[in-house]
């Protein structure tokens, strides 16, 4: 059963983080052409992978239960940030991310940038920062929830799925993929992240779940739930809040 | 230097991100957890309690700014 947590937290993980790697490198592509963009693109595929293989066989090396501490504290820090954006974005407190004005603005930016060598390292610069730190974070993600369970190839597994479908999407709708509901999807991948950072930070500081790794089942559906009631009650409140400013100002 | 600045800067959005009292609450959290756990008692209770009191809180604080 955590095989399957473990590869469908990672996929959906990771295929977030790829979703604006992909926009940033449409966006220069498009505008800029091809050639440059993808040479960055490749590049920074290049050095991630140099960055995985290094760092993989050292973090497994670890002993488990700092290990589950330090990776499920971090885990945990990310998915509530995660969490807490997603939910605030839900409820109208926060704009939606909207993939489509991040293409907008990337596309004005680099049009405002001329091309003055034959090689056109603009492009380059920022197809590589784009998808190095967007697939620095897939890395990070990799390495985290695959050493945590010792099954890194497992967790590598859910990420390469993610770029073959993220890339498939990428070469099919050629456009940014505002199409994908990506506060549903980052919803997702929070409740996930908070809960394998709950269970494995208190399986680390020496907690012992009833039933085991069963429970991490009941954890998923209790930051679910929990998330779920959050953004009712934020929903409720920002429509009366928006409400009562609307009677305000009309009169 | 500046490329460190930048790096730095980029590791600390990235793990601590808007709200630095998440990270901090998460710390004390696992701490309290070790210490009820290493004194005998059930413990596995102490984590989803923590979890709701930060996401409870965090979230307040980006509602109540507004």
């Amino acid at each position: 059963m955590s095989t399957l947590l473990l590869l469908l937290a990672t996929f959906a993980a990771s295929a977030v983080e790829m979703v604006e790697a992909l926009t940033i490198v449409l966006a220069v592509g498009v505008t800029r052409g091809w050639r440059a963009t993808a040479w960055g693109g490749i590049t920074a595929l290049v050095a991630l992978t140099a960055i995985v293989v290094v760092l993989g066989p050292a973090v497994s090396r670890l002993p488990l239960a700092a290990l589950r501490v330090v990776v499920g504290g971090l885990l945990l820090i990310f998915g509530l940030q995660w969490l807490r954006k997603a939910i605030l974005r839900a409820s109208g407190y926060r704009a939606l991310h909207d993939e489509d004005a991040i293409y907008e603005a990337e596309v004005a930016e680099v049009r405002a940038a001329a091309t003055t060598t034959a090689f056109d390292w603009y492009a380059f610069t920022i197809a590589f920062k784009g998808v190095f730190l967007e697939g620095l974070e897939v890395a990070f993600i990799v390495i985290t929830f695959g050493a945590s369970q010792g099954r890194v190839g497992l967790a590598a597994l859910g990420a390469a799925a993610a770029l073959v479908v993220v890339a498939s999407v990428g070469v099919v709708v050629h456009r940014p993929l505002s199409r994908v509901p990506e506060n549903w999807l980052k919803f997702g991948v929070g409740v996930m992240l908070t809960s394998f950072g709950t269970f494995w930070s208190a399986e680390g500081a020496g907690v012992d779940w009833p039933g085991g790794e069963i429970c991490l089942l009941a954890v998923v559906a209790y930051v679910a739930v929990l998330s779920a009631v959050l953004t009712r009650v934020l929903v409720a409140r920002h429509t009366r809040g928006v409400g009562l400013e609307g009677r305000l100002a009309a009169g | 230097m500046s490329h460190v600045r930048g790096f730095a800067r980029f590791c600390y959005d990235f793990v601590v991100g808007d709200d630095w009292t998440v990270a901090v609450a998460v710390v004390i959290s696992i701490g309290l957890t070790a210490l009820v756990a290493h004194r005998g008692v059930p413990a596995w209770w102490c984590m989803p309690v923590a979890v709701t009191a930060t996401l409870v809180w965090s979230l307040a604080r980006a509602t109540r700014r507004r």
